[in-house]
C-alpha cells in the first residue's frame, strides 16, 4: 500500500492503494467515479479511455504507481471544457448511444481527436477511433456525431 | 412507508392510490397479465406479493410521469419506445416523462412468453398492445375525474401534454386529477387511437437514456455500489465440467483486502470462488491460485476434430426438419447442373461490452439480486434455488446492461446462480460476482459451430428445382424448458430457422438437421439460426442468380414465393432505394445483395464493396426493412445501422472461438477479435417500408443480412465463394 495524491478532473484526491492496481480501478473503486468503463483490461476495447495529461490513454493498463502528478480527465469531468461539451451535444443530438457501456471511452477518444484535429478527415477518424470497440455497432453514428461536433467547434459555437 | 389508501378491482385490472412518506400521491394502474390480452378473462385475484408501488405508471405531484418499462434495456431503445406507446394513448407531456426498468415481478411478464424476458425481438411486438391499453386506460380515467370535477360528460373533454380540457375553458392538469382519477373504475375497454391520431408513435424520438450515458452519470450493473459490498472473481476449470481436485491458496491469501477463498459448484464441474474488498485484489489472488484439476471422465471437445465429425455427418441425413416435394429430385439432375456446397460456422462467443456481473445479497430469509438480465423472473427462481427461498422471498433489480446479445438470457442461469453460491457463505454481505473478459471469451455459452452441407439442382429457368440440406450443430435448446416447445422430431428449431421455413419458392426442399453432443456450452446468439442459416441461403441464392446471369435483386423477386409479401416489398424499396449507387460502382468495388426475414421482419441489403488489405471494405450499405408499423423510426434507424455490424462479428478474420483438448484458444479481444470501425461500413442509409400492420421487432433482424451481401460482393470481385467462415483473407 501507498499514498498517492491525484489530480482528477481539476480536483486534488488523496488515496492509498496497492501501488499496482490499474488507475481504472481506483476510478471505479476508491473514487467511486465509475463513468470510466471496465471492458478487456487489455487495452484491446478502449472502455477506460482517460486523458492523461492531455493523452487518450487506456486506464486499465496504467498502474496507479505511473500516474504521479499528471492531470486525468474522466468522462465525469469532459463536459467543463468546450470541446468536451460540443462532442457531449453532438452525442446526444445525433443519438449515438445504444447500450452506452462503451461511450465513455468513445467520447474521450473523440475529444482527443478533436483537440489535436479540429477538422478532420474520415481518414483520421477511423485512426483516432480505431481501438474503440463498440459491440452494438454504432460507428456511423459516431463518425457523424465527430463530423456535427468538428462542425460547430470551428464555427466557435460550443 | 408506503400505506395503501384505496383499492379498486375490476375485470381486467385493480388500482391503487398510495400516500407516500415524502407526502408524494401516486397513482398505480395495474393489469393482470391474465387479462391483458384475454377479452374474455375471469376477474384477477388481488395478487399476494406486494408489487412495487408504480406497477406501469405512476404520475407524481410534481408532474412527472413515470413508466416502468417490463424488459431489460441494453441498447435497444424499448427503454423509449415502450414509453412512446403508453405515453401517446395517455396523451402525457412528453418532455415530462420517465423511464424506469422494472424489477422481476409477475405483472411484467411477456404477455406471450408467460416469463419476463427480452427476446425473439419480441418486446415491441407482444407490449405494443398491453402498453398502449394502460395509456388508454389511465387516460380514460384521467378524463372522468375532470368530467366529475366539471359536472359534465367525458366526451366533452378532450387531452393534450398531460392537461385535460374541458368546455368553458377548463382545464386541470393530470397531476392535479391523479388521486381523482384513482377512484374511477378501471374502464374495462378503451378504443385506442388511429395512426393517424399518434403524436409519438412514428417519429423520430430520441432516446431517453443518452444524457446519462454520454456524461458517465449512468450506473450499469457493474457499477453497482452498496454498503459494506464485496467483489467476487471465480477460477473456471480449463475444460467445461473440470472439478478443483486441489487448491493452494496461501500466496493468493496473502494479497491485502483478500477474505475468502473457497470451492464452488458451478453449472459444470467446480471452481475456487475469491472474495475480496475490490476487484483489483480479487484478480491478483485468483492468478496466484494453485489448482490442480480434475478432468477425468470430461469430454476434451477440439474443434479440428469436430469438424471432421460434422462434415462425416452431413453426408448423412438427419432428422428431417421440412420435407417438400420429392427428397430425391436432386438425384434426378444432371450433373452439370448440380450446385454442392460445404459450409463451415465457428464457435461464436457475443462479448457484450459491459463484462457478465451480478450482485447478490442474502439475508437468510430473503435476497436482494441486482443483474443487467434478460431473463429476470427465471433468473429470480435460479437464485431461489441455490438460496432456499421462493421467488417471492428474492427481490431482483433489474440493471441497466451493456449490451447482451441473448448472453443475459442463459436457461441455466449459471452466473446468478454462482453470484447465490458465493453470497449464501456471505450472509449479509453483498457481493458482486464479476466474469473478467477471459472469463467470458472462455466461458462457453457460444454461438454453436455448424457445417452446413447442399446440392442444388438447376431448373432450366435457371431457378433451385430441388435442393437437399443437411445442416449438423449442436442443439441450443435440447435440454433447457423450451425444448418441449420447439424442438420437434429431434430437430431443434433455432438450428434450421431461415432454410427449413426459406420464402423462396423451391419445389423439391429437403432439409435435415444432426444435433451431435459436444462438452461445450451453447446458446442463441442475436438471431440465433438466422445467423448461418441466412448466410447459406442467401449467398447460394446469389450464385445462382449469377450463374442465370440475372440482376441479384430481380432474381429474388422472381423467386420468392407471392406471399412473402415483406420480403417483396423490401426488395422493391432497396431497388429504389440503391438505384442512385448501385450500378455506378467504381473501379474495383462490387455490389453485394441479400435478403432475409426473422423473427416476422423482413430486411433487404445492398452493399458496396472492395478489397483494402485482402479485407472487405465495406463503403455503403443500403437497407431497407418492413417491421410493420415502425413505433420509432429513429431507433429502427440506428439498429441496423448498427446492428449489421454485430453481423460482421462472423466475417472478422479472428472471429472464431476454438478449441484444442477442450481448452479455449481465445481469451479476449486479441485473440477474439470483433468488429471495429474500420471494418464496419462508412454510411448505412436505412429505408422503412411504411406500414400500419402489427409492429414487428428489430433487435434480432440487422444480423443475419449483412455477412452474405459483403462475400456476395466479393465473390464478384474475385470469382471466389466463401463458404468456411471466419474470412480469415480474400
Amino acid at each position: 500500500m501507498a499514498t498517492y495524491q491525484l489530480n482528477v478532473n481539476g480536483e486534488r484526491r488523496e488515496l492509498n492503494v496497492d501501488p499496482s492496481t490499474p488507475l481504472l480501478w481506483v476510478l471505479r473503486e476508491d473514487l467511486k467515479m465509475t463513468g470510466t468503463k471496465f471492458g478487456c483490461g487489455i487495452s484491446a476495447c478502449g472502455a477506460c479511455t482517460v486523458h492523461l495529461a492531455g493523452v487518450a490513454t487506456r486506464s486499465c493498463i496504467v498502474p496507479i504507481s505511473h500516474v504521479g502528478d499528471r492531470s486525468i480527465v474522466t468522462i465525469e469531468g469532459i463536459g467543463q471544457d468546450t470541446v468536451g461539451r460540443a462532442v457531449q451535444h453532438a452525442w446526444v443530438e445525433t443519438d449515438v448511444v445504444q447500450c452506452g457501456y462503451c461511450q465513455s471511452g468513445q467520447i474521450m477518444a473523440a475529444v482527443a481527436l478533436l483537440k489535436q484535429t479540429p477538422k478532420p478527415t474520415e481518414k483520421n477518424i477511423e485512426e483516432s477511433m480505431g481501438g474503440n470497440l463498440c459491440r452494438c455497432g454504432t460507428y456511423p453514428r459516431i463518425r457523424e456525431a465527430i463530423r456535427t461536433a468538428a462542425a460547430q467547434i470551428t464555427k466557435g459555437g460550443a | 412507508m408506503i400505506a395503501s389508501a384505496h383499492r379498486e378491482l375490476n375485470r381486467r385490472g385493480f388500482l391503487r392510490v398510495s400516500f407516500a412518506a415524502a407526502g408524494g400521491l401516486f397513482v398505480s394502474l395495474y393489469l393482470d397479465p391474465r387479462a391483458v390480452g384475454a377479452q374474455e378473462a375471469p376477474m384477477p385475484q388481488a395478487p399476494a406479493k406486494v408489487y412495487p408501488p408504480d406497477a406501469f405508471v405512476n404520475i407524481r405531484p410534481d408532474g412527472k410521469i413515470v413508466i416502468q418499462v417490463n424488459r431489460l434495456e441494453f441498447g435497444q431503445g424499448v427503454q423509449t419506445a415502450l414509453p412512446m406507446l403508453l405515453a401517446d394513448e395517455m396523451d402525457a407531456d412528453w418532455t415530462n416523462v420517465m423511464a424506469n426498468l422494472a424489477p422481476a415481478a409477475d405483472v411484467y411478464k411477456d404477455p406471450l412468453f408467460g416469463i419476463q424476458i427480452v427476446g425473439g425481438s419480441g418486446s415491441i411486438a407482444h407490449s405494443f398492445q398491453q402498453y398502449r391499453e394502460l395509456g388508454a386506460k389511465t387516460r380514460a380515467m384521467l378524463v372522468a375525474a375532470a368530467a366529475n370535477r366539471w359536472s359534465t360528460t367525458t366526451d366533452k373533454c378532450r387531452t393534450e401534454a398531460s392537461v385535460v380540457y374541458g368546455p368553458d375553458g377548463k382545464s386541470a392538469t393530470y397531476a392535479e386529477l391523479a388521486s381523482e382519477a384513482a377512484r374511477k373504475p378501471v374502464p374495462a375497454k378503451v378504443s385506442l387511437k388511429s395512426p393517424t391520431e399518434f403524436r409519438l408513435v412514428g417519429k423520430r424520438v430520441k432516446r431517453l437514456d443518452s444524457g446519462a450515458k454520454c456524461n458517465g452519470s449512468l450506473k450499469f450493473g457493474l457499477d453497482l455500489d452498496l454498503p459494506g459490498m464485496k467483489v467476487a472473481v471465480v477460477a473456471h476449470p480449463p475444460v467445461f465440467g473440470g472439478r478443483v481436485k486441489k487448491v493452494v491458496d496461501d500466496e493468493a491469501r496473502r494479497i491485502e483486502g483478500v477474505r475468502e477463498v473457497f470451492e464452488i459448484p458451478l453449472a459444470k464441474g467446480s471452481g475456487v470462488a475469491v472474495v475480496a474488498d475490490k476487484f483489483w485484489p480479487a484478480k491478483q489472488a485468483r492468478s496466484l491460485l494453485k489448482i490442480d484439476w480434475d478432468v477425468t471422465g470430461v469430454e476434451a471437445a477440439d474443434t479440428a476434430e469436430l469438424w471432421t465429425r460434422y462434415r462425416q455427418l452431413a453426408h448423412t441425413p438427419g432428422n428431417v426438419a421440412v420435407s417438400n416435394g420429392d427428397p430425391n429430385a436432386i438425384d434426378k439432375i444432371a450433373a452439370g447442373n448440380r450446385i454442392v456446397a460445404e459450409y463451415e460456422f465457428p464457435f461464436l462467443a457475443h462479448t457484450p461490452m459491459e463484462p457478465l456481473n451480478t450482485t447478490v445479497r442474502f439475508d437468510g430469509d430473503r435476497a436482494e439480486v441486482w443483474a443487467g438480465s434478460q431473463f429476470q423472473t427465471v433468473d429470480q427462481m435460479a437464485v431461489g434455488e441455490v438460496l432456499g427461498l421462493k421467488p417471492e422471498q428474492v427481490t431482483f433489480h433489474t440493471e441497466m446492461a451493456g449490451g447482451g446479445f441473448g448472453r443475459r438470457a442463459v436457461p441455466d442461469s449459471h452466473i446468478q446462480r454462482e453470484a447465490a453460491t458465493i453470497a449464501k457463505r456471505l450472509r449479509g454481505t453483498p457481493v458482486k460476482l464479476i466474469w473478467t473478459r477471459e472469463d467470458d471469451v472462455q466461458g462457453g455459452y457460444y454461438r454453436p459451430m455448424h457445417f452446413h452441407r447442399v446440392e442444388v439442382g438447376v431448373g432450366p429457368d435457371g431457378l433451385p428445382f430441388a435442393w437437399r440440406h443437411v445442416i449438423v450443430g449442436q442443439s441450443i435448446l435440447g435440454g433447457t424448458p423450451f425444448e418441449s416447445l420447439l424442438v420437434k422430431n429431434g430437430v431443434d428449431r433455432t438450428a434450421t430457422e431461415g432454410t427449413a421455413d426459406t420464402q423462396y419458392n423451391i419445389p423439391n426442399l429437403h432439409v435435415t438437421a444432426h444435433h451431435p453432443k459436444v462438452n461445450v456450452p451453447v446458446l442463441w446468439w442475436r438471431s440465433v439460426g438466422h445467423t448461418h442459416n441466412a448466410f447459406v441461403m442467401e449467398t447460394l441464392i446469389d450464385e445462382l442468380a449469377m450463374r442465370s446471369r440475372m440482376d441479384p435483386i430481380a432474381y429474388r423477386q422472381k423467386l420468392l414465393k407471392p406471399e412473402a409479401k415483406k420480403l417483396l416489398r423490401t426488395l422493391d424499396l432497396l431497388d429504389k432505394a440503391s438505384a442512385a449507387w448501385r450500378n455506378k460502382l467504381p473501379q474495383g468495388h462490387a455490389l453485394g445483395v441479400s435478403c432475409h426475414e426473422c423473427f416476422g421482419t423482413a430486411v433487404a441489403c445492398a452493399v458496396d464493396v472492395s478489397i483494402e488489405n485482402k479485407r472487405p471494405k465495406i463503403h455503403r450499405a443500403t437497407i431497407a426493412v418492413d417491421c410493420g408499423l415502425a413505433v420509432n423510426p429513429l431507433t429502427i434507424e440506428s439498429q441496423f445501422q448498427a446492428g449489421i455490424s454485430f453481423g460482421l462479428t462472423q466475417l472478422m478474420a479472428k472471429g472464431a472461438i476454438t478449441l484444442k483438448n477442450g481448452v479455449v484458444e481465445q481469451r479476449n479481444f486479441d485473440g477474439y477479435v470483433p468488429p471495429y470501425i474500420v471494418d464496419a461500413p462508412v454510411a448505412v442509409d436505412v429505408h422503412i417500408v411504411p406500414s400500419a400492420e402489427a409492429p414487428t421487432g428489430c433487435g434480432e433482424p440487422p444480423v443475419p443480412v449483412i455477412s452474405p451481401a459483403v462475400v456476395n460482393a466479393l465473390a464478384r470481385l474475385t470469382g471466389k465463394r466463401y463458404r468456411t467462415l471466419p474470412l480469415v483473407g480474400v
